[in-house]
Formats: structure tokens, C-alpha cells, sequence
């Protein structure tokens, strides 16, 4: 089946190898979990529970505070120790509640299953993704709720999930796609329903082979909803590229999927939607690929929010001796941690361990135009780069700085080892 | 590690992405110094030990200038990136065999501090270092820079010693006898700067570059076709010789110009478009000078006016946004 492709972008190694055929292992609840409140774009939810409360699983525990936000909830039994700052994956530490586990076990106090959902009101299932508090589990955490209600004026015709998972070294999809594959397209339908959406399909990237076969299986009675094989080239699963492969339309600039009839969910928010609809689950535990160099058993791990990224090293043999970069995502995107007690949230999807990279960075730029090639925007990220570091805010906004989604192609291939992903994301903070 | 883990350890906190290309500016830069060896040995076969010495002053010049300029500005030290001995090397290729080598020297000098350095160092400069240094040697020792020996294989082409040993100096003057032929014009077996003769060199050096992605084809593309087409269609100025296009292409500094020089990444355009409309101007500036200008040599000046319009140019071609239509030719305000 011939792939699809959009213009720009990188073709790197995607090491996927490492973790793509180690089926999903699920981790006891840790000790302690530390739930940071900002877990979603937009606002983070409130604390609606006292320090000394005991909570149970799937129990609310903060509510949603304001349009766009989200529902967070205990991942364990126990108490509510503390509401305090804790280390969090963004870099910044920031208030979260931590919970003394009491008890193990696999149950959760959660909602009633919707058994009629595919006759259910579109914003009664959107209520209930937003009670479930599911948020864009790729990476985003974009509240995904506000993303099944069309924009007024605009219809959603087809629903895409997002399983080109472009990010090297991320399998949590790819797992999902083969261990859950009826899960996956059940989530499917139900957005397909909440959105409106007459027609859904499953986009993947052509190095899931096993799960596209899985898949076209599981879809064989499905009339409405079809596969999509896509090219491996980074970043592939970026929205707008997704949807220029998928349906050959570019979203415009400065608008969202809508303004082209689409919608985009991640593999793994399906999940946690057909999770929600069907079981009553709400979101409290979540897959993570555990990846990188040096590890012993590095692996795809089902664990609970809020579990601290020293268990799930441990889980995958220990981090290597030595100095090391620890990124909390995938390497072209993810943050570097400095320590092992932050807490896995909503949108962590992987944790990669690399060995440190000394070089000289930000060398002059050699206008060799490298980075224009790569960006699949169609930026000039040498000269936003440029009119960003001189505080030139009219040049950076004439150069269209807003549509740069710092997917860090051309930082990739800058042979001056430039940050222009940090100088362009200074430009946008130079418009406010 | 084995064990319990403390919750502080050694870690990098280094911004997104976190993996790289592995292409780096030394990596470049030798590169392309790596290029050029097929030229360099082209010189040394045609010329002998006059032009190694050439190179070697140009390029020592270059060095120390660079060190002791960087050391003056208190930066760190630049010549391991390998940019000052590509300058040295083009800068020595562009030169007649028998020019002293304190001229050779003088040149580099003056392509390190002024031309480069002067303007911000590597990155900043907005001419041909390397040709901004020929063009004060040329004009400071006029005679010494138009005085061509023949190379050492001259017998072979048929060619004594004289003073108007280049092709395209025999083709003004048309003195068609001392025109070579299309064979020893393409192996370098002609009058002429040590290491421009020889087209074969420069191409194979250019094929590798090309072939690992540290060039583009763009700007050789629409140069050399450039020079070909309109050599091709325009009449020739009165006195002279025509050549074809094939000889045109061969001859002179085009080949080492079109190939090292017009595609020096610092002070050419940065997008596709804008690199076919470089190579076209400096194809168009050539073809006009050598047809019909005082001087039959044309390379060092369009590259060099060219390299002005650099600018220019990059603002009038910038690829289209995703997501946004082109709107006309005029870009928006920035």
C-alpha cells in the first residue's frame, strides 16, 4: 500500500526496536502518588479535597475551573497527605496533591458505564469525557472535551486518530493499536458520535505494520471508517501535517482542524474515552514507553498518575551509571528532568534515557538553509531565529512566527547547533 | 544501577530536541577543504612547485590572520573550524602561477581581516571572502595578476610560452591558434589560475559535495546554464573569438566559481528559489562581461555583485507558509 507524505520534515533512526514487540506491563500503584493540578492546557482544575481526606480511586479529587480545564482524580487509595509544590515534568515545580497510598488493588469508584452511548445527546458524551477528565494524551493534554464541540459555523465530517506516534523511541500507540485494538476503534466511534463526525479513520505510519493488519481486522464491518498508511518521517504526527497527509488539506493559519471538517484524537486518549463511555473509568493511569540507552529492560508500562519516574527506571532495569539526560516525552520534543521523583501526568508519554551531548552551541548561523528545507511549516527559522534574539517583534510576526509548532526540525540539522526552537519561542513571548 | 535509587542524580538539562544531525561547521568546512584536493592536485600537475607554494602562503596567512584577529577580538579560536583554510585555498586557486607569494599572503590577509572578519567573522561576512581578497590583489598588482604562464604540460597542448596563455585571453585577443581544445580545457591542461584550469577536478570535488548534501545543486545548475545559454544565443563583441558554450563553461574561473565559490552558503541566498535566482544573475553577469566587458574574465565580479544583492533576494523568496496562500511578489511587511 503506497504511503502518503507532507513536504519538509526529518528522516531519523525511530528506535522504536527497543520497546515495539514488549507487550504493555502494568506496575503497582506507588508508595505515594504525586499528582500535579496542572495537568491540561488551559486552567488547572481546583482541589476540591482537604489534606487528612481519604480518597479512593477514580474519587474527584480537583474540578475543572473554567471553559477550558479539566477533571483530575485520585489514581489510588489513601490519604491526602499534602498539597504543596512538587517537581513536575514542564521543569517548574508546581502545587500537587500527594496521596499516601492505603490500599493495592485494581478497583476505582468511578461512573455509571453508558450503555446507550451510541444514541447518547453528542454534549452528554462530551460531559462525560470532560468528567472522566481526559485530556489529549500525546502529548498536548489539550482538554478533550472542548475538542469534540465543533467551533460554531463549522461541521467535523471525519474524525482521525493519530497513531503515526512520529516521536523515536515512543511505542505506547503502536501497543495499544495491537493489545487493544477494539478499544481503540470503540473510542473512535464514540467521537465520531460526540463530534458529529460522519467518517472516521485510523492513520498509522507504515513501521506499525502489525497493527495496521490488526486494525484493517478489526475494521473489516466498520463501513465508515478506513486506514490510512503513512510515511515515517518526523514530525508526521503533527496535526496539520497528519491532516495534510490524511485528507490533503492544510489547515490555515492561525486556525485548528475544524476549519477543514477535522478533528484529531491520539490513540491513547481514544483509549481513555471508550474507557470512560463504556466502563465509567475516569483517567488515572495511563501507558508509558520507558526507552533510551543503557537500560536493561527497557519496556511499554501501564502505571498509575501521579507514580514517580524512579519506579518506572527501576521497573526498566535502573538508569545507567554516569551522567545522563532524562527526557520526560520523546527526544525531539520532551523536557529534560533533573529529578527522579517528578510524577508521571496525564500527557507523559514516555521517558528516554540519553547520554549527555557536550558541544558548542549557538555558533553563528551560516545561512546555509538547512533549516528552511526541514520545517514543515514552510518557515525560515534562521531569520525568526535572527528577529527574535534583536527583539524584533513586526519582522518576526511578518515571518509568520505564530505558525511555528516547535517540532525542532531545523534545530535538528543546524549545523551552528543554534536553539532556534528557545529563540523562536522567545518571539512569540516578544508579541505579548 | 541496582538497587534503591536516590532521587538526585547527575542529569543534563539541556533544551528541545535533544538529538542532533551530527552535521556540525568543522564537519562542513573540511569538507569541502576535502573537495578541493582534486584541484589542488590538478595545480600541482600543471604547475608545479609554484603553485604548492601559493597555497601554502595563502593558507598560513589565512590562519594566523584569523588567530591573531580572534585573539584581538578576545574570542575563542576559530581556525579548527577549517573556514580560514578553505579561504586560503580558493583564494590561492584564483592566482596565476607565478605571482610571489607574498601576494598570495597580502591576498589572504586582506580576505581574513577585511572581507570576514571586518564584517562580524564566519556567518557575518557579506562577500566571497576568497574572492574579495582576489579582486585587491588583482587591482593593487595589475600586472602581476594578468601575466599567465603556460602550465607544464604546455607542449602537449601545443602551446609555448607567452604572455596570453589564457583561453579566454586568446579568445578576445582572437588569437584563435592559442585557443586550446575542448579536451586539455576541460582536464586543465590550459593557461590560466592554478587551480582553475581544471574542470574535471572541480567537478569531482563538486560531486561529493553534492552528493553528501553540503551544497546544493541550484546555484551550479542555473549558473552554469545561465553562462551556457546566453553564450549560446549572444553575438560576440567586436574583435573577439566566440567559443561555444561547452568551451565557455570549461574555461576561465567559471567552473571553480560556479562550483566553491557562488555556492559559499554565508553570502548566497538561504532558500531554493532564491539560489536559482543568484546562479542566474551571476550566470547573466558572466556571459555579459566576458562577451562584452574590458576585461575577459567576469567570475569574481558577478559572484561578487551578486553576493550584494544576497539580501534582497532572500527577502523575495521565501517559501510559502502552510496554511497561507502567496500573496503576489511583494512580501509582507518585515
Amino acid at each position: 500500500m503506497k504511503t502518503r507524505s507532507f513536504q519538509g520534515g526529518i528522516r531519523i533512526d525511530d528506535f522504536k526496536r527497543f520497546t515495539e514487540r514488549k507487550p504493555i506491563e502494568t506496575l503497582p500503584p506507588p508508595p505515594k502518588a504525586y499528582l500535579p493540578l496542572k495537568q491540561n492546557a488551559g486552567s488547572p482544575p481546583r482541589p476540591v479535597v482537604e489534606i487528612g481526606a481519604e480518597v479512593s480511586a477514580g474519587e474527584v479529587i480537583a474540578a475543572p475551573s473554567g471553559a477550558v480545564s479539566s477533571t483530575l482524580h485520585a489514581s489510588v487509595f489513601g490519604k491526602v497527605s499534602a498539597i504543596a509544590d512538587h517537581p513536575h515534568p514542564s521543569g517548574a515545580d508546581s502545587p500537587a496533591i500527594v496521596i499516601e497510598t492505603a490500599a493495592a488493588g485494581n478497583g476505582f469508584s468511578g461512573m455509571e458505564p453508558m450503555v446507550d452511548w451510541e444514541g447518547a445527546a453528542p454534549e452528554d458524551i462530551r460531559a462525560r469525557v470532560l468528567e472522566a477528565g481526559i485530556v489529549g494524551m500525546g502529548g498536548a493534554g489539550f482538554p478533550a472535551q472542548v475538542k469534540l464541540e465543533p467551533p460554531p459555523g463549522k461541521k467535523i465530517e471525519t474524525a482521525v486518530i493519530n497513531a503515526a506516534e512520529c516521536e523515536p523511541f515512543l511505542t505506547v500507540d503502536h501497543r495499544l493499536l495491537l493489545e487493544e485494538t477494539e478499544k481503540v476503534v470503540a473510542g473512535l466511534k464514540i467521537i465520531m458520535r460526540a463530534a458529529g463526525a460522519a467518517r472516521g479513520v485510523v492513520a498509522v505510519e507504515s513501521n506499525k505494520a502489525d497493527a495496521l493488519d490488526r486494525l484493517e481486522r478489526a475494521l473489516e464491518k466498520e463501513e465508515n471508517i478506513f486506514t490510512v498508511l503513512l510515511t515515517v518521517k518526523y514530525p508526521q504526527g503533527a496535526e496539520k501535517q497528519l491532516l495534510k497527509t490524511v485528507a490533503d488539506r492544510e489547515v490555515p493559519s492561525g486556525g485548528l482542524p475544524a476549519d477543514v471538517g477535522c478533528l484529531v484524537h491520539n490513540v491513547h486518549t481514544a483509549t481513555a474515552i471508550a474507557d470512560a463511555v463504556l466502563h465509567g473509568r475516569p483517567l488515572i493511569e495511563r501507558v508509558v514507553t520507558v526507552s533510551g540507552f543503557g537500560l536493561d529492560r527497557p519496556g511499554n508500562f501501564r502505571v498509575r498518575l501521579g507514580t514517580p519516574f524512579s519506579r518506572l527506571l527501576e521497573a526498566a532495569g535502573g538508569p545507567p551509571d554516569g551522567e545522563l539526560r532524562l527526557i520526560a516525552g520523546g527526544p525531539m520534543t520532551g523536557v529534560a528532568q533533573r529529578d527522579l521523583g517528578t510524577p508521571v501526568i496525564k500527557s507523559t508519554s514516555g521517558l528516554v534515557v540519553l547520554p549527555p551531548l557536550p558541544r558548542a552551541r549557538n555558533l553563528p548561523c551560516l545561512r546555509c538553509g538547512k533549516c528552511l528545507t526541514v520545517c514543515p511549516m514552510g518557515l525560515v527559522p534562521c531569520d525568526l531565529a535572527r528577529a527574535a534574539e534583536k527583539g524584533r517583534r513586526e519582522d518576526f510576526a511578518g515571518l509568520s512566527g505564530a505558525d511555528c509548532m516547535e517540532c525542532g526540525c531545523c534545530a535538528y540539522v543546524c549545523p551552528a547547533a543554534r536553539d532556534l526552537v528557545q529563540f523562536i519561542q522567545l518571539g512569540k513571548a516578544l508579541e505579548e | 544501577m541496582k538497587g534503591s535509587l536516590p532521587t538526585k542524580k547527575k542529569f543534563t538539562v539541556s533544551p528541545a530536541p535533544h538529538f542532533f544531525s551530527g552535521r556540525t561547521i568543522p564537519k562542513v568546512m573540511w569538507t569541502v577543504a576535502a573537495a578541493l584536493l582534486p584541484a589542488l592536485a590538478a595545480s600541482v600537475i600543471f604547475f608545479g612547485w609554484r603553485a604548492v607554494r601559493l597555497q601554502a602562503a595563502a593558507v598560513a596567512a589565512a590562519v594566523v590572520t584569523e588567530a591573531v584577529i580572534s585573539r584581538l577580538r578576545r574570542r575563542p579560536l576559530t581556525i579548527g573550524d577549517g573556514s580560514a583554510v578553505v579561504t586560503g585555498l580558493l583564494l590561492a586557486f584564483n592566482l596565476p602561477p607565478d605571482v610571489p607569494a607574498w601576494l598570495a599572503a597580502a591576498g589572504a590577509v586582506f580576505a581574513i581581516a577585511v572581507v570576514k572578519q571586518a564584517f562580524g567573522g564566519l556567518g557575518f561576512n557579506i562577500f566571497n571572502p576568497a574572492l574579495g581578497g582576489r579582486l585587491f590583489v588583482a587591482h593593487s598588482w595589475l600586472s602581476r595578476m594578468t601575466t599567465f604562464t603556460p602550465p607544464l604540460t604546455a607542449e602537449t597542448a601545443g602551446l609555448d610560452a607567452m604572455t596570453y596563455a589564457t583561453p579566454l585571453g586568446a579568445a578576445r585577443e582572437a588569437l584563435v591558434e592559442r585557443i586550446p581544445s575542448l579536451w586539455n580545457m576541460f582536464i586543465g591542461n590550459t593557461g590560466g589560475c592554478i587551480g582553475e584550469t581544471s574542470a574535471l577536478a572541480i567537478l569531482l570535488g563538486g560531486m561529493v559535495l553534492l552528493s553528501m548534501g553540503y551544497i546544493s545543486w541550484r546555484i551550479p545548475a542555473a549558473y552554469l546554464g545561465s553562462v551556457a545559454l546566453l553564450t549560446w544565443l549572444l553575438p560576440v563583441g567586436e574583435g573577439a573569438v566566440a567559443l561555444s558554450p561547452l568551451e565557455h563553461l570549461f574555461s576561465g574561473g567559471l567552473m571553480l566559481g560556479a562550483v566553491f565559490m557562488a555556492t559559499d552558503m554565508v553570502t548566497t541566498p538561504v532558500s531554493g528559489k532564491g539560489m536559482l535566482a543568484f546562479g542566474l544573475g551571476c550566470g547573466t553577469i558572466t556571459a555579459v562581461f566576458r562577451l562584452y566587458g574590458g576585461n575577459p574574465e567576469g567570475v569574481s565580479y558577478s559572484i561578487l555583485i551578486m553576493n550584494a544583492f544576497t539580501p534582497l533576494i532572500d527577502r523575495f523568496t521565501r517559501p510559502r507558509v502552510f496554511g497561507t496562500l502567496k500573496k503576489g511578489l511583494w512580501p509582507r511587511k518585515a
